[in-house]
């Protein structure tokens, strides 16, 4: 019992940053429909903007936090603008062959800059252990950090998405483009404001994967890229509380493949998830069922 | 009559410069004129072409965007190389068995995903290839992460021409056929396909296993010329690399796939000492080419040696089309 309970903690803070990610997927996924492949490359430059704010220029977390997220919407919106926006009339495949070359293209230009070697991310707060039930169950201040982080994002995400004029307006881009359009809302603005968001919530996420793992390398976006999206599949695509209940959901699943089986196989059942998701349910846990349009 | 004269006449041409092609480098292997360095880009050169064409067939003719195209080569290569190094199979039967198996994961993973539509296709494809590679990580037998090793090196010159040529024969006839016709109703309007009582599914799966037939027959290639295959050769960059030959050499255009293999094979090989650059030039190369001429550099026109006649709206078949985009 301690075991499983101790697995469940662990998954929950690994679960609350891919949560983090695939809110960017979604978010983006259901305002222009195309699964933005260079998320995860985001979110690596976010946690090197993260990395030297603080070894460089010797600023505390938060202030760190604040630059990388802003760097790293400036950069989505910059993405947006020169990749994805000249191709938003073309084809579905010639958007996603685009999203994975600007993926690619950040991945090596990472390797070519930063190096290939792995850098150790600062410890930015004390290592403390809480033990409870006797000890069996250990929770780390880290944890507890990346799930306050992540939690108060989450919050602050819904209060921009339901409550203010953008979050309104996005939301209406997102039901019906052209009709957003005629209300007088400027869509290019709306999506690069999507883009922005998304890209902020992905820096906090690599710098929480930096404090988690302890270590950045330019590739590091890769693998929680993809496990975000699988999660955000998982939720349903689109549906923004599904993308959180997607990321806790695969972060546990993920932590007790991991603690009962093999770590080995974590990957493969993720991805396994995927497909059996698509197969049953293609709309997500929380997702509607959305008729074909002719 | 005319027209027929002229098919002929092309197909002739086609063959003597085949022929040709094959004793020049027979001869340039066999008096050592060409070194070690270029005869392994040459055969790479080969295998692309095998992977470009074959991945064509999927996303470019049929409009499924595949990402798992490197996890049925790995298919092909493990399974072929355990045949001739651990049961001591020839090679052409371990190429076709390791081809067939292939293939068969085609249909098994081709049914249930080829119901999705665009972009769950394309995620779905890349999962199954890092299972793939996870799987064969797992395996002792066939080296978890170290790999195969000493697999006998079995592909020289002949076989690997016969291979090439033959895919390429095999596609171009494919796609010329009923079957095929039906893949390029399923790549323009899916809907109206349906409409119009093709079985789309059907011909997603068909087009898939056919293409991961080939790839099968690439990745055995590719085993039994290094004698040493490892999982991570086949990870997603290698489905990339046969993506962004088959976007360049245009989306439906097997000329096109085949000179873009060769290009960049030969690019590859330029710039083999600085490998960060070659992806970063890739990826700019692709983004550039995907903003300002998303159908791929060839589009759909094929080339051939009837290209600079005038009157071309008589050509061939896929030649034709050059309005679409996919």
């Amino acid at each position: 019992m301690a075991e499983f309970l101790q697995q469940v903690l662990n998954g929950v803070s690994l679960g609350s940053i891919y949560a983090l990610i695939a809110l960017g997927y979604t978010m983006v996924y259901g305002i222009i429909q195309l699964i933005n492949f260079a998320h995860g490359e985001i979110l690596m430059v976010g946690t090197y903007i993260g990395f030297f704010s603080i070894t460089v220029l010797g600023l505390d977390l938060f202030s760190s936090l604040i630059l990388s997220m802003a760097g790293a919407a400036v950069l989505g919106m910059l993405i947006e603008r020169i990749a994805y926006k000249p191709l938003r009339n073309s084809t579905r495949l010639a958007a996603l062959i685009t999203a994975i070359g600007m993926s690619l293209f950040l991945q090596n230009t990472g390797l070519l800059v930063l190096g290939a070697e792995y850098r150790s991310f600062p410890q930015v707060i004390p290592n403390i252990q809480y033990r409870f039930f006797n000890g069996q169950v250990v929770i780390t201040s880290r944890q507890i950090l990346i799930f306050a982080v992540t939690v108060v994002m989450m919050v602050m995400l819904q209060y921009i998405v339901k409550r203010t004029k953008m979050g309104k307006a996005m939301r209406a881009v997102s039901l019906d483009k052209d009709a957003a359009r005629l209300m007088g809302i400027n869509v290019d603005t709306t999506i690069s404001f999507t883009f922005a968001l998304g890209s902020a919530l992905a820096a906090v996420a690599g710098i929480l994967l930096g404090i988690y793992y302890n270590t950045i390398h330019p590739l590091m976006g890769l693998v929680p890229g993809l496990k975000a999206f699988v999660a955000a599949v998982l939720g349903g695509i689109g549906v923004i509380p599904g993308a959180m209940a997607g990321g806790f959901l695969l972060g546990i699943i993920e932590a007790l493949v991991s603690g009962y089986w093999s770590s080995m196989f974590r990957d493969a059942v993720a991805y396994g998830i995927l497909i059996l998701i698509l197969l049953v349910k293609p709309s997500g846990l929380l997702g509607k069922d959305a008729g074909e349009k002719v | 009559m005319k027209k027929a004269g002229r098919v002929a006449k092309e197909t002739v041409l086609i063959v003597v410069a085949l022929v040709a092609v094959y004793f020049l480098v027979s001869v340039a292997i066999s008096k050592n004129l060409i070194n070690p360095f270029q005869q392994v880009n040459l055969f790479l050169m080969g295998i692309n072409i095998i992977m470009a064409t074959s991945l064509n067939l999927i996303v470019g003719f049929t409009g499924q965007l595949a990402l798992g195209h490197a996890g049925f080569m790995a298919i092909g290569a493990y399974i072929s190389a355990v045949l001739t190094m651990k049961f001591g199979q020839p090679f052409l039967l371990a190429t076709v068995v390791g081809a067939i198996a292939a293939a068969i994961m085609g249909v098994l993973i081709g049914i249930p995903t080829l119901r999705l539509r665009g972009d769950y296709l394309a995620i779905a494809t890349l999962g199954m290839g890092e299972i793939i590679k996870v799987i064969l990580l797992n395996i002792e037998y066939v080296g978890g992460a170290a790999g195969l090793i000493g697999i006998p090196q079995l592909t020289n010159w002949n076989w690997l021409f016969l291979y090439t040529v033959l895919t390429v024969v095999i596609l171009r006839n494919f796609i010329n056929s009923t079957h095929g016709r039906a893949c390029l109703a399923v790549r323009e309007d899916e809907i109206a396909a349906e409409t119009m009582g093709i079985n789309t599914t059907k011909y997603k799966v068909m087009a898939f296993s056919i293409g991961a037939f080939f790839a099968g027959v690439a990745g055995s290639l590719y085993a039994h010329y290094f004698f040493l295959i490892q999982p991570n050769t086949f990870s997603f960059l290698k489905s990339f690399d046969a993506l962004v030959m088959v976007v360049l050499g245009g989306l439906g255009s097997l000329t096109g796939s085949i000179i873009a293999a060769v290009v960049i094979t030969g690019i590859n090989a330029l710039l083999q000492d600085l490998a960060a650059l070659r992806m970063v030039i890739y990826s700019v190369i692709l983004l550039v080419v995907m903003i300002y001429r998303p159908q791929g550099l060839m589009g759909t026109k094929e080339l051939s040696f009837d290209l600079f006649r005038k009157n071309r709206s008589e050509s061939r078949g896929t030649g034709t089309q050059s309005g679409t985009t996919v």
